[in-house]
């Protein structure tokens, strides 16, 4: 029973971590992604690297900078508690950062792709602005949608070095997979290390392989 | 002509990167005007402009209504315009049916069942319906963007290129699809070409563009032959004429047509209508000049012209711009070699006989009556 639930609790918490968070980048990402792909602002490239910088930075780095900015004279101290470090919460913002380019460059690529002229044709149909974004531009970047949500998601799932920075080991509020493997080896518990790595293997896999077939199905559908 | 109120009234001016535009012209509220000219005149700039897609300074007017001028810049989707782009541009995610009624849809009385039927119908898309955007071919998706243009109610329509991207047999297979859109169509048709042989066969009238600029303006026949333009002295000159049908004879299917006092007879393979005006199309090189007052040929048509002018087209030819009669109403070329424009003598001012070898029908189908 307590074998089960030091198992069973870290993939769920992992699990609803990477589900609030791609949602989050969903919501953030798509004006984001949107803006980076259709403005004209020469500030448009400083931006997009600092969206890409999570991928060059050491988790660390990220890590150190999130423990002060979620601390008593960051976010914490702004919404009254100490500090957003070592909870779900805090976890939720780091993942937000540290996964945003894996969700914005999909989707970013996929409004790009589509180009103006369908915009131009739905607007001499009458489209409105939102109604052009809501019926020619969603549809058609859905494919990049997709692979953002799926990439997120996976990416979520799989941080390691940020949470360590910013979570600890918190059971049910911080303690996530990757940290309960790597505790699992600590304390030399190899079987519920395999599990959860193997199970992890495999996700990782399907994930790759989804994404690849997303691209190529979905992708190569519109002419 | 037609009222005021329904014409098309566009004056544009501005700059688009290296490409300046001064455009000033107006347009019939029915029938179709071609704007002509060769790439980088600014043809398509005029049409996204009129559509909205491009912003110059200016003004436009379609309907009665102004989308533009210095005071205001009505946005594209308020525009009541069908637009068909060069490339069919179909929405990928959507049906056949859902691209026809995607601007239908989005007017205040939405998809009318009837008139999408007719349209249907109109440019056999039955088949298509139920097919994939992506597994239509050039011709069949432009007859798609065709009529999901002009099922939006547009009070204008606009169309840039739009045979361009075909080859030339899907071009001839969609050809007759477009005349009869535009003979079905009571608005104003803006056609974008550089191909002056779809611009004679659908154009009632013609905007020539150079560099920005409007270079002529008018009925097609009377641009054709103006001496000032050029296209007479083009070796490929052609001419539009157009005429009453008066006779029609079922057992040799010559038909007999009134053209200003004169008779021309044409074989035509469907019976016309008495009394229906029709285009002609008269090739130069298909006319020759004579002195002689009667011949025995097997050349149906001699008429009466007058030579207006005399210009030389090419090393060997000469354009003899010719009014039929008298009058210079009704004007078209004959292309004559050097020597025997020499040998003849012609002079401009004198009077002598045409013989046509071959006219032809400009369009297929019947358009409304215009002067």
């Amino acid at each position: 029973m307590e074998t089960s639930s030091a198992l069973l609790d870290p993939i769920f918490l992992t699990l609803r971590l990477a589900g609030v968070t791609t949602l989050i980048l969903l919501v953030v990402g798509t004006p984001l992604a949107w803006w980076l792909a259709h403005s004209k602002s020469h500030f448009k490239e400083v931006a997009g690297t600092l969206v890409a910088l999570p991928l060059v930075l050491p988790p660390t780095v990220l890590g150190f900078y999130l423990l002060i900015a979620l601390g008593p004279d960051g976010l914490g101290g702004l919404f009254g508690v100490r500090t957003f470090a070592f909870s779900f919460e805090g976890l939720v913002f780091g993942s937000v950062i540290y996964s945003l380019p894996f969700v914005v460059q999909p989707i970013r690529n996929a409004f790009e792709a589509i180009g103006a002229r369908p915009f131009e044709v739905a607007a001499t149909l009458r489209a409105s602005p939102v109604d052009r974004f809501v019926s020619v531009a969603l549809p058609l970047a859905m494919p990049g949608f997709l692979t953002g949500a799926v990439l997120g998601f996976a990416h979520t799932v799989g941080e390691f070095g940020v949470v360590l920075m910013i979570g600890g080991n918190i059971p049910g509020e911080t303690r996530v997979l990757s940290v309960a493997i790597y505790d699992f080896v600590e304390t030399l518990d190899f079987e519920a290390a395999h599990i959860l790595s193997a199970g992890l293997l495999v996700f990782a896999f399907l994930i790759l392989l989804s994404v690849t077939l997303i691209t190529r199905y979905l992708g190569n559908a519109r002419p | 002509m037609s009222k005021k109120a329904d014409m098309v009234e566009v004056a544009l001016k501005g700059r688009l990167g290296e490409f300046s535009l001064d455009v000033a012209f107006t347009a019939a509220g029915g029938g179709v005007t071609a704007i002509f000219g060769r790439s980088g005149s600014g043809k398509t700039s005029v049409l996204r402009a009129i559509a909205g897609l491009e912003r110059f300074e200016g003004r436009v007017v379609v309907a009665g209504k102004v989308w533009q001028d210095e005071s205001q810049f009505v946005p594209p989707h308020r525009r009541a315009v069908g637009y068909v782009f060069q490339e069919a541009s179909l929405f990928a995610h959507l049906s056949v049916r859902k691209n026809l009624t995607f601007g239908a849809r989005r007017t205040r009385d939405g998809v009318d069942k009837a008139n999408l039927d007719r349209t249907i119908d109109l440019l056999g898309l039955g088949p298509l319906l139920h097919r994939d955007t992506g597994n239509l071919s050039g011709g069949e998706r432009q007859r798609v963007a065709m009529g999901r243009a002009i099922l939006s109610r547009p009070k204008i329509l606009l169309m840039d290129e739009p045979l361009s991207g075909l080859d030339q047999a899907a071009k001839n297979a969609i050809l007759p699809f477009v005349e009869a859109l535009h003979a079905s169509l009571g608005i104003p048709v803006l056609f974008v070409s550089h191909d002056m042989g779809e611009v004679e066969r659908l154009a009632d009238d013609i905007v020539v563009l150079e560099n920005g600029h409007v270079a002529s303006a008018g009925p097609l026949r009377k641009v054709l032959v103006d001496r000032s333009l050029g296209f007479a002295t083009e070796r490929d000159a052609t001419a539009i004429l157009s005429g009453n049908v008066i006779a029609y004879d079922e057992s040799d299917g010559i038909a007999e047509l009134d053209l200003g006092g004169q008779r021309i007879y044409m074989a035509m393979d469907e019976t016309p209508e008495i009394g229906t005006r029709r285009r002609l199309r008269i090739e130069a090189s298909d006319v020759s000049l004579t002195r002689a007052t009667a011949a025995d040929s097997t050349i149906l048509n001699r008429l009466d012209v007058t030579i207006l002018g005399i210009e030389t087209s090419g090393r060997a030819h000469v354009a003899v711009l010719l009014a039929l009669g008298t009058g210079s109403e009704s004007a078209f070329v004959a292309s004559v070699s050097k020597r025997s424009a020499l040998r003849l003598e012609l002079r401009v001012g004198e009077r002598l006989t045409a013989q046509v070898k071959s006219v032809s029908l400009a369009t297929s189908y019947r358009r409304p009556n215009r002067a």
